[in-house]
This record gives structure tokens, sequence and C-alpha cells, in this order.
């Protein structure tokens, strides 16, 4: 790579040809604020106007995102004039924004607010009148509020870059331009996924998910028998809400925090993955054997069935009618556990731990609106255990309930990858095919479909062909190709988020600005550090298939009876939606 | 809301129209405007589906360019020049008697759907300032007190 | 029509028009051409109808053959049209009615008598003009190099434009090396007449140096300035000139293909351009292996759709790739990633009607026009308070004095001169002490405005220039794309504060407020309607001060425009009693009082009447509709 001598602040340095000064500067160690950019210094907008510096011979102030450095530059970052520029940007921001930062729930991960304090933006400036607001809190998952959206685009371009659905878009011009789903739709009146990938994006409290905290509080104040069950994909960066690094495992703290927040029993949504498999791989099984509807696709990620109900309803009979773990742990607990503890079902409060906020809409979906009660994402989780005072530095390792629904395994663990899902139902599938335990499984990217990853398996002779995507505008073009019946797999995992669950909707917020600590690269690096915790704990495990589960194996002897036993189909099962309407009459 | 099928085929027709040219959507949206009468999200839908334009990006665009317009425009349509020009010669004034007798603000279209009321930027009629244009034909120096006989001459074209 | 396979056609084809066109103008066996203005100020007037007149007539008195008629381009002296003109005698007919058809006809064509009340009288001398060029406003002017072909031409038929030399130009161009034509265009010191007045070789150059497969020329029509209708004009009046320029373009750079973005109020321009298109192509002179060289080009037509800001260079690229025209940060330039993602430039409509001028005489003849650093004409749309309104073309280098007072013709109505507006919302107020500055681009921006793309807007003591800056400010918080913050959210905080002042309610703490906010926007803005989005209130700020003192200090509007800040009032010795503005006044608030009007008797039903302010709406229905001039806005 050529490289460029430059010179900030009158200082030289010598860096890379094709960098931006905003990348180039924060290689060399300044910090150069900016809104709208996202990826290190990449971006294709330069609108907030935040990140402007000063360049010899130049015309005018610089937008240091897109400008990019050549032989000889010279940047300067502290003049008078560039600072002075830098917060008046801000501060027109400021002025047409709902400043109610002490309620806001972005309050510290608001990076609108610590741009704020970087450019010294003083209080009152430019006053006058707001962008008329839209406050969406129709959907269960998501919210948006257009009088804390800062225009920078940043969600707009996520959800076409990884889900290829456009939900957002901008609407109207100038001062009255907002962001929205076309005629300012709510969320839940368009074909949203309710992924949250948006979220994870938005520099300000405009769209976050939607908080549950008070439904828990309210079940906790009335007695209830609150039970929480935490993902997989929880355990692997919950840390990093306490200021750990990413990749730092938390499972034994987490458990810990849980106990003290004081609920009934404290589970392991592993377990019900481990179930999850039993039926699913069944499920495959039949459907090899009386050549049923093939490739079998997973169901596990509620943002993908939104995504299957509104545009590709017609592959919904090759859906796994599995419910995802979550919602088959909270029908078990209100009957197998319910049962064995004579408990009443109706004074039982399920809440689940989830990465995601399409769970917030999965859990009251008709076709199964008991099962869970509440869903909190790790940032709530984080958020409660803050308030109620943990400090989670000074926490013990602790274990998850064993108590019927205690024992988990390795394959339940890798769930919150992608790819997890698949090789946990190959590990059982292939034992019930062979009888011998299943080996590694090395996928490899399939040439032709970008984003899509393959595996072929070799069982008794038999060729089976699997593939696996996460994040739907890598999955549409394996879904066309069953769609048009020229798919050659057998069994197909989709994960509704980029990367799969460790980078859902509701994880930890990765903002480079606030981690300092970690490396530049961060944001490219951050999926496989967390993916990292969980494979490694798989590896831990002694257990590490979901057959060999003790507890699962007791719930099938003693209740349920076996894999696709009509109990296991009536609790364990459910349907999809195939007439969902995109744009209901409604706004 | 669906589109009756002769709606259906009538913007079908204008969309392959176009399927020679490169991002031919401005083109597209232009003439079902002019067609049509205007472009409501069931249109744009469609576009949608024939185009694979994500119809979130075409209501971007419809909001975004004064000419297009999401409701049905009224029967007549009437053009303020506020051109500099134009507004130098008062023609704010002319287009304020406009909206405080047809009852609506600018951009907006009379109940009985008659009128619509927009402000002009510019036809180059300078010379015969303020200039007002209703369904292409034009006004010269329209006066604020012959508003409302212009007014009345399209009500008794509708016999009111 | 036979294709026009190679140089030497073309040359025989434009020998033989030409002299179509000198028989049609010059006859000497009797023949007669009558040529009516089609420009749009006329077409307003009916001038199609007129023209519909004369071809009614010729039929009706079976003289086809030996009296033509037909539309041409604009005459540019809006204020006296609609325009006939007779050849061979070049006889000028101003103000023109239907009505007055028949007679032009009866008299002039069938008994060769001129209609002396249908011509121009000069308000001064009050001498009557026969031709065009006995007229002062024309005197000053140069209209053969953008406005070339304009009233002369029909620009409905390209034999009339190849005989008045259409692609000679580009005939030369193209027997010479790429690099040789850009040298020529930089020679000649032409730049850019869309406003920012970039050196348009320079550009040529940049794409041109770009290695790529595809290249564009885009012509930028989305002339949105209020009150601009230069490149309107230039494109109705002699299309092929343009699409000519911009196949020259084309060869320099290395482009097949041309997009012309036209704006969609200006359906007259975009019908006359893809007339002009499609006889091109059916001579051959547009498509493959032009003339017989390696050299194919293509011309595209896309339409904007109501969004000022496409005039922006790559708001008008996005446009064009079915976006919102929102413009793109640069770098990367247009000339290295434009339309498409390949090398473009984006020229204006009257840049590009210059280049054949320059090809065909020549970079050093060009160059003999206009100042030292601004050469060749420039068209400007002369509007406002000035008697002679209308499209005129002038050498860089003629006086503001010039332009408003003899060409313009000055004031009307006696009025005093205030400011003349150049540069659209772009620019800035020019005031009486800049009356001698000669035009150029530099001149206009050490005064403190800027060329602009042509609009020249006159405003006299009746004009309030705090409420111009307001005026300008709501046009461009209106069309603002709303990407970037200092212009979405800064110029609509500029016009809450101008909005202020002008209500009565403004402090002196909100003038610095408002002066700072304009340097914040023109400093951080993304593009350049952003970036001059403040001149106008800048500039009226450093011209004006004292009108902005007014509305604050003594909350009084001197020129009496800001409603809140002026009221009507009956001056009681003028006022006759008649009651004629209580009857009108629709806010029922003039008062009829007990006095008697001076010389007045008692007797009659005659008061004196007065104003009550407190619910006066400041329509002025009363102040015109006194027929004593007793109302004043004070």
């Amino acid at each position: 790579m050529a490289k460029v001598n430059i010179k900030i602040e009158g200082h030289d340095y010598q860096v890379d040809a094709g960098l931006t000064i905003l990348e180039a500067a924060r290689i060399c160690g300044y910090n150069i604020p900016s809104l709208c950019a996202f990826n290190n210094g990449k971006c294709s907008r330069a609108s907030c106007r935040a990140c402007l510096v000063e360049v010899k011979g130049a015309r005018g102030l610089v937008a240091s995102c897109v400008y990019p450095v050549n032989e000889g530059m010279e940047i300067t970052i502290s003049s008078q004039k560039a600072v002075e520029a830098r917060r008046a940007s801000v501060e027109l921001i400021l002025s047409n924004h709902h400043k109610n930062c002490l309620q806001c729930e972005k309050n510290g991960h608001c990076e609108l607010l610590e741009v704020s304090k970087m450019v010294g933006a003083r209080d009152h400036m430019y006053e006058g009148s707001q962008t008329p607001a839209t406050i969406d809190t129709l959907a269960p998952g998501i919210i948006r509020d257009t009088s804390k959206c800062i225009l920078c685009g940043r969600c707009i371009e996520r959800c076409k870059e990884a889900q290829g659905i456009s939900i957002l878009g901008f609407e109207n011009r100038g001062f009255n331009t907002i962001v929205s789903p076309i005629e300012n739709r709510s969320f839940a009146n368009s074909p949203c996924m309710q992924c949250g990938q948006c979220v994870n994006v938005c520099p300000t409290g405009a769209l976050m998910e939607h908080s549950e905290i008070d439904k828990v509080d309210a079940a906790m104040k009335a007695g209830k028998k609150v039970i929480v069950q935490t993902a997989p994909a929880v355990r692997a960066a919950i840390a990093e809400e306490f200021g750990e690094k990413i990749g730092t495992p938390g499972t034994g703290k987490m458990v810990a925090a849980l106990h003290r927040l004081g609920f009934y029993r404290v589970f392991d949504t592993n377990f019900a993955a481990d179930l999850t498999i039993m039926e699913e791989a069944h499920e495959l099984m039949e459907r090899i054997k009386n050549k049923g509807v093939l490739p079998q696709i997973t169901s596990c990620s509620p943002g993908w069935i939104n995504y299957l109900e509104y545009f590709y309803r017609e592959l919904i009979p090759h859906v796994s009618t599995c419910k995802s773990p979550h919602m088959m742990m909270g029908a078990i607990i209100k009957t197998y556990f319910a049962e064995k503890h004579e408990l009443d079902p109706k004074d039982i409060f399920v809440v689940s731990i989830m990465p995601c906020t399409a769970k917030k809409y999965e859990r009251q979906r008709k076709e199964m609106p008991n099962d869970v009660d509440a869903v909190l994402t790790t940032r709530e989780l984080a958020k409660l255990i803050k308030r109620n005072g943990i400090n989670w530095n000074k926490l013990p390792e602790e274990e998850f309930d064993n108590d019927l629904l205690g024992q988990y395994s390795g394959a339940g663990v890798i769930f919150g990858v992608t790819g997890g899902v698949m090789e946990a139902a190959l590990r059982t599938a292939y034992f019930w095919l062979t009888g011998k335990e299943f080996g590694a499984i090395n996928f490899e990217a399939v040439r032709g479909l970008d984003g899509v990853k393959e595996a072929t398996l070799n069982i008794n002779g038999t060729e089976l062909k699997v593939a696996i995507t996460s994040g739907m505008r890598n999955g549409k073009v394996l879904l066309d190709q069953i769609k048009e019946g020229k798919s050659p797999y057998a069994f197909v995992e989709v994960m509704g988020c980029p990367g799969g669950c460790i980078n859902g909707g509701g994880q930890p917020f990765v903002k480079p600005m606030f981690l300092p600590n970690e490396d530049l690269d961060i944001l490219d690096t951050y999926k496989a550090k967390r993916a990292s915790v969980l494979y490694s704990e798989d590896e831990r495990q002694v257990i590490r298939q979901s057959h060999n589960n003790k507890d699962v194996q007791a719930l099938y002897k003693n209740y349920l009876g076996k894999p696709g036993s009509e109990l296991a189909e009536k609790l364990l099962h459910t349907s999809y939606d195939a007439h969902r309407e995109k744009f209901p009459n409604k706004k | 809301m669906a589109l009756q099928s002769s709606a259906i085929k009538q913007i079908t027709e204008i969309v392959n129209r176009y399927k020679n040219e490169e991002t031919p959507l401005m083109m597209i949206l232009s003439d079902i405007q002019r067609e049509y009468g205007y472009i409501p999200a069931e249109v744009q839908e469609l576009v949608s589906m024939l185009t694979g334009i994500p119809v979130s990006e075409i209501y971007g665009v419809v909001t975004f360019y004064s000419f297009f317009s999401l409701t049905p425009k009224g029967k007549y349509v009437v053009g303020v020049c506020l051109g500099t020009a134009c507004y130098v010669k008062g023609s704010q004034l002319v287009l304020d008697k406009f909206s405080e007798l047809l009852k609506i603000k600018p951009g907006e279209t009379t109940e009985d759907g008659l009128f619509t009321l927009d402000v002009l930027r510019c036809v180059g009629a300078c010379a015969i300032a303020p200039a007002v244009s209703i369904n292409g034909k034009v006004y010269p120096m329209v006066q604020v007190k012959q508003v409302e006989d212009i007014i009345n001459e399209y009500k008794s074209k509708e016999g009111k | 029509m036979v294709k026009i396979a190679n140089s030497e056609q073309l040359i025989n084809k434009s020998k033989s028009c030409a002299s179509c066109l000198d028989a049609k103008f010059n006859a000497k066996d009797g023949k007669r051409a009558i040529v009516v203005c089609g420009g749009t100020g006329c077409l307003s007037a009916n001038s199609k109808g007129i023209l519909a007149e004369f071809e009614k007539l010729i039929k009706e008195n079976h003289l086809e053959g030996k009296v033509t008629a037909n539309i041409v381009g604009c005459f540019g002296f809006c204020s006296q049209g609609p325009f006939v003109k007779i050849f061979p005698e070049q006889t000028l007919y101003t103000k023109v009615k239907v009505e007055d058809a028949k007679e032009i006809f009866e008299s002039d064509i069938m008994k060769g008598e001129i209609v002396e009340r249908l011509l121009f009288v000069d308000p001064q001398t009050k001498e009557k003009a026969k031709k065009q060029g006995d007229i002062n406003f024309y005197k000053l002017q140069k209209r053969d190099v953008a406005l070339k072909g304009n009233a002369e031409i029909n620009p409905e038929n390209i034999e009339e434009a190849i005989g008045a030399g259409a692609f000679l130009a580009l005939n030369k161009a193209l027997h010479m090396d790429p690099q040789e034509v850009i040298d020529e265009v930089l020679k000649s010191g032409l730049r850019g007449r869309g406003g920012a007045g970039f050196p348009t070789g320079r550009k040529w150059q940049f794409a041109h140096d770009v290695a790529s497969d595809e290249k564009y020329v885009v012509c930028n029509g989305d002339e949105g300035d209020p009150g601009a209708f230069m490149d309107r004009s230039i494109i109705e009046g002699n299309p092929i000139n343009v699409i000519e320029g911009m196949m020259i373009e084309g060869f320099a750079i290395g482009a097949k293909n041309g997009y012309f973005y036209i704006r969609a109020e200006y359906p007259v321009a975009v019908e006359r351009l893809k007339n002009a298109i499609k006889q091109c192509e059916e001579l051959g002179l547009l498509g493959d292996n032009i003339l017989g060289t390696n050299f194919s080009f293509r011309c595209h037509i896309r339409l904007g759709a109501g969004a000022f800001v496409c005039g922006e260079e790559t708001a008008l690229l996005n446009s064009i790739e079915g976006q919102r025209g929102m413009p793109r940060p640069r770098p990367p330039f247009p000339a290295v990633k434009g339309l498409w993602g390949k090398p473009s430039v984006i020229n204006n409509v009257e840049t590009l009607a210059n280049v054949p001028f320059i090809l065909h005489h020549g970079a050093d003849e060009y160059a003999k026009i206009g100042t030292e650093k601004s050469k060749g004409t420039k068209v400007f749309a002369l509007g406002g308070k000035v008697n002679n309104v209308g499209l005129v073309e002038v050498p860089m280098g003629v006086t503001l004095r010039q332009l408003i007072f003899d060409i313009g013709g000055g004031i009307p109505n006696n009025k005093k001169f205030k400011a003349i507006q150049t540069g659209g919302p772009s620019g800035g107020c020019l005031t009486e002490k800049d009356l001698d500055t000669p035009i150029d681009y530099d001149n206009l921006i050490a005064a403190g405005s800027m060329m602009g793309s042509g609009g020249a807007i006159v405003m006299d003591e009746d004009n309030c220039m705090v409420d111009v800056a307001k005026f300008y400010m709501t046009f461009i918080c209106d069309e603002s794309c709303g990407k970037c913050s200092p212009c979405r959210i800064g110029t609509k905080r500029c016009l809450e504060l101008l909005t202020k002042i002008t209500d009565g309610k403004g402090t002196m703490a909100d003038l610095d407020e408002l002066k700072n906010l304009a340097n914040v926007i023109k400093s951080n803005s993304l593009c350049g309607l952003g970036q001059t989005a403040p001149n106008p209130i800048l500039s009226t700020m450093a011209s004006f001060y004292d009108e902005y003192l007014a509305h604050i200090q003594d909350k009084k509007c001197p020129a009496h425009v800001c409603k809140s800040l002026m009221q009507y009032k009956i001056l009681p010795e003028k006022c006759a009693g008649c009651g004629m503005c209580a009857r009108n006044c629709p806010a029922n608030t003039i008062i009829k009082t007990d006095e008697v009007p001076v010389g007045k008797p008692a007797t009659l039903p005659l008061r004196i009447h007065r104003i009550d302010p407190t619910n006066c709406v400041k329509c002025g229905l009363c102040q015109s509709n006194c027929r004593f001039g007793a109302i004043i806005k004070d």
C-alpha cells in the first residue's frame, strides 16, 4: 500500500494513501468528532458537518470524513476557525433536537451527547421552531422518535445493507425532512422485521428498543413468580456493558447478577435450545424419510420469520414448525415445571433476556401469546443491574439454577452464532442416523451466492448438503433459489441478523467513540470476538450434544414422550401467517 | 386500497416505456404524475414491484420533488408565480388573496376538488409580472382586485 | 430528409440553406417573410394566435409560396411584446394583438404600407423606430453569441439553423485533435455561465485526462433562480446551437452520450429540444460516425420535477440517477466520478451556447469581446422595477448603469433606483455606488454580489431590503434539500429571525445572531446552495444596515412594505369623502368621521374617512380603490 506524508497539527506522519482525513487522524491519534460517519471514517454522506477541519490550500473548511489524504497535505484540527465551526454545526443540530437527556434511554451511549461534550456545545443556541415530530411506539420491538433524529442516514443504509428491505427512507424536503417507513407509518404497519439493526447504528435516541422493564417491575411488585432465562448470545456480550473488553465472557457474573435481582429461578435458554434441536432434528429426519418438503429451514430467528411472512410466504411449508428456544422454554415452564412444583401457571411470569428486539414481537404473536411474558434485551438487563445498585466487578461466578431445566450442552451454546443452530442440529441428526458422534463441521463459502456458506456431510454413504446464511440481504439469493425449486440443500439455517444473534438488535452498542481501549478496527472484529466466547464455552462443556442433555432426556421420558409427540406438537410447535399484510390499512 | 386493473395496466405501460433507460425513475414518475394525476402509495408499490426499486426510496423521491403529488390535484391548478420579478411587483398579495378566497393554503386543494393552489417558481414571463397560470392559461399582470373575478370565471364553468 | 454523411455534404447543405435564408430575409423578388416572437412572454400574450391568424390570411389570399410565417425565439424586449417582424424590410411591430394581424397583413404585406401605430415609440425622444437596431434597448447589446439565432431562425426547422451556420463549428472541431479543441476553449477564456464562473476549458481538461470506457456530457438546464429565463430562451430560440456545443464538448472529452437536464416547468423548451434532436438524428448529425468521422454521439433528455437544488451539479446527477436531489460530497469530483460513476462534465446551457462561436470564429475572436478576466458576452434576464423588462445579451464590461438605464430604460414611475440583485438567492444587492462597475465575474464578487446565472432584478425606493432578504430566505428554506444541518436548520433560523424583525419584534441581539448564523451557514454547508444562501442577508445588511436598524429600533419599515410596521392612512386634506374605501374594506375598519371634506358643502353626504388601524389587515384595497390619491402608506 502506497504511503503519503502528511502533517497534522504541525506534526509529520506517514499514512496509507486512500484514507480519509478522519481515518488517518484517528490512526495518528487525533479524534475528530463525527456523527454521520459510522464505520471508522468511511462515510458517504458528509451531512452532519461536525468533522470540519482546515486543510492548507483548500477553499474553505473540509469535511474530514470524505476528504482523502494526499502527499504533502497539511491538516489543522484545533484552529479557532475549525473548532468554532464544528461547535456551530453541533449546536445547530441540538437546536432542532428534543433535549430530554436526563430521561432519555440512550443517555450513556448517545453519540450526540458525547460529541456535544467534545465540541463544547453551549446551551440555548439558535433556538427556534422544531421539525414536527413523530413518536412511534406501536411496534413491540422497536420505537422511533423523530424529535431526536439528526438525519444522519445510518439506519437507512443499515437496513438496506443488512436486510435489503429498505424499510426506512427520507421523506419530505428541507426542514421537514424525517426518516421513516413510507407514509410515516409505524414499524408495526410496514414490512419491518423489527430486527433492530437500525437501532444498533443510531447515534441518538431516535431509534431504541421498546422497553419492557416496567412489565417486569410490575410482575415483581404483584408477587408473581418471575422466572428469567437468558439466551447464549447475551453472555457473550453483557460484560461489555460494564466496561469489559469485547470478547470477555460474562456467564458467571450474569447469573450472579440475576440471582441478586430477585428472580424466582434463573434458567439458561440453552436448555431449550437443546430441546429445539431434538424437535427440529426429528422433524428433519421425518421429512427426509417421508420425502417431505425440503430443504427444511430453521425457525428460531423471529426477525427471519417476519421476513418470511412478508416477502416469502410461499416458502412457509419449508420452515420448521419448531418454536424458538425461549418460547419453548416458556411453554415448558408454564406446564411441566409448574406441574412439578405445583404452581399455578397464572402466577408465573417468564422473562427472556435476549440479544434481540424481534423477540419482543415474537412473544406476543397470536399463535403463542402466553409462553413468554416479557423480553428484555441485553442492554435492558444491564440497565436493571445498574439500577439495582449491583457492582458487576465485585460479582462472583455463579451457576444457573439446576431445577428440572438446568442442564445444557455445548450445542445449545453455539445457537448464538451464525452456523450454530446448523451445527447443533447436525450433531444430533448425525448421531441418530449413524449412532456415532459428529466431528467438526467446515463451512465454506458458496460460489456465486455471496453471504451464504455451505457444507456437505457424508452420512452412511448419503450426501447431505446444508447451507447457512445470516442477514436477509445475504439470504435472499438462497431463498430465491429455494423458491425456484433449484435448491441442492436439505437443511438451511437462516438468521435474521448478519453474523447471527451475537450481533442482534438488542446487544450492547459497539461505537468506537465509547470504546477507547479497543483497537481501531473493532467494528470489523467484534463479531468474531463475541462468537469466540460461545465457541470456547461450547468446547469447555462436558456434554456437547443436545441429545445427551440429561434434563432434556428426563423431560421427554417423564412428560413429552418423544420428539414429535402430540404433546410436543402442542407445546413446542407453532404455525405461520400466510396472509400477513405488508401495509395494513392503518398508519 | 388495491389498484383497479385499468390503473395497473396504465402504470405498467408507463414503466415499460423506459425499460431501456438507465435509472428511469424520474421519467416514470413524471409520466405517472401527468397521466394518472398523482402518485399514491399503492402506485408506488406497483412501480417498486416492477422496477425493483425499494418503495421507501420511491416515496422519498415523490415527497422530495414539488411536482410529484401524493393526492390528486384539483381540476384547476392555480399557479401564482413568486419569482423575484413577480414578487417585487406584488405577487405575494395576489397569492394571499387566492388563498383567502379559496380558503386553502398553497399546496392544498379545495374540498370540492375544484382548485389546487400552487406557488410557481418563475415561468419566465417576467414582463407580464405578476403572472398567474391556471391549467396552462397565463393571466398577465394580475391585480389583487382581479382575483375574485378569475375564480368566478372557473366557478361559473362548473355551474356554481 | 437526406442524411448528411460527410463534411463535404455538410458544407454544401450549409451553403444551400444559407442561400434559402438569404432569399427569405433579403428577398429581392417581392417575397415576404413574417416572423412572430415565440418567447414565453409573448406566448402568454397569445403570439401563437397571431401566427395562426397570419397563416389563415396567407391561405385565404392564396399567397403560399410568396409569403411565409413562422415562430422565432425570444426578441428579448419582453415589455413590448408580442413582436412581429417583416422581412426584407426588417420592420418591427410591437405590442401586437391578434386583431392587429389582419391590419398588418392587409396594409404591410398586401400594400407595402407600414402600420405606424404598431411601431415602437421611444419614451424619451418620442421617435418611432422602424427597425430593431433603431431601438435603444438593442443598441448596447451583442445578441449573436449565446442568443445567436434567436428572433431570426425558426427553432423548429433545422434547415434554418444550418443556414445560419449550425454544425460548421462541429465540423471544424472534428478535424482537430480533442486536446486542440480544449486548448481553444481554454484560450477563449470562457467561464461557466451557471454562476460560479469556473474556467470551462479546465473542467473539460479534467474529464479528458481521466481514462474511462464511458464518459458523459451533462447540460444543466435546471434554471431555478426565480426571475431567470435565459437558458429557457436559448433552448426555445435555437436548440441546435446548444446541441452543437454539447457535441463539441463530447468530442473534446471523449464522451458518446450527452444528457440534457431541463426543469419540468419548461415544457416548450423540452418540446423544441426533443424536436431538434429528432431532426439531427434524421440528418445523421446525431448517431454513429457523424460527418463520416469516428465520432458517435447521442443526446438524451431528462426532466427535473420542481427542485431548485437540482441546479447544483451533483444533486442534478443524483436526480438523473432517480434519487432525491441531494448533493454529493466532493471529492470525488464529477470529472472523475460523475453520472453513474463515470467521468462527467456538467455545463450550463448558456456556456454550451457559447462554444460553437468559439470554434467557428476562433478563440482570439471570442477573447476580443469582454474584459480581461471575463471574456465573451452574458445573457441577463432583466426584471423588476425597470422599464424594459426582458432578455438582454451584453459583452462583459458593460456597466450596471448602462444595463439598467440605457438598455433597461430606467426606473418606471419616476421612482428612485435602490438596488439591483444579481445571482438570485445566491447573490447580493448592488447599489448606487456600484452603478459604474463594469460587469464581470470578479468585479461583481468584489462588489459584494456575484454574476449568477443572469437574473438581474432592479429594485426601487418602494422595495424593503429586509423584506427582500426574507423573500430569498423563504425561497431557500423551501428549496433546501435538508441533507446537511447548517443549511437545513440554519436557514430556517435565519428566516425566523428575519420574520421576527419584519414583524417588528426584532432586537439588536437578533441582528448579531443573524450575522453569526449567516457566516456559519456559509462556511459549514455541504454544497453551493447552502454556502451562498446567506449572501442576500449579508449583502443587504452591509448596504442597507440603516433599514435593519429602522425595523428594530424604530419599529418602522422605511419602504412601507412590512405589514406589521406600516399602516395605511387617509390624508384628510385629500379625502373627497366618497366612502369608496369603506365600502370595499374587507375588515370593516374604515370609519366615517363627522368632518366635511375641504371644499365640499356639508349638505352633501360626503364625510372624511379614517382608517382604524386595530382591525386593518393591510390588504391595500382602500388605496387601490381611491381615485383621489388620498390614501398613503405610513
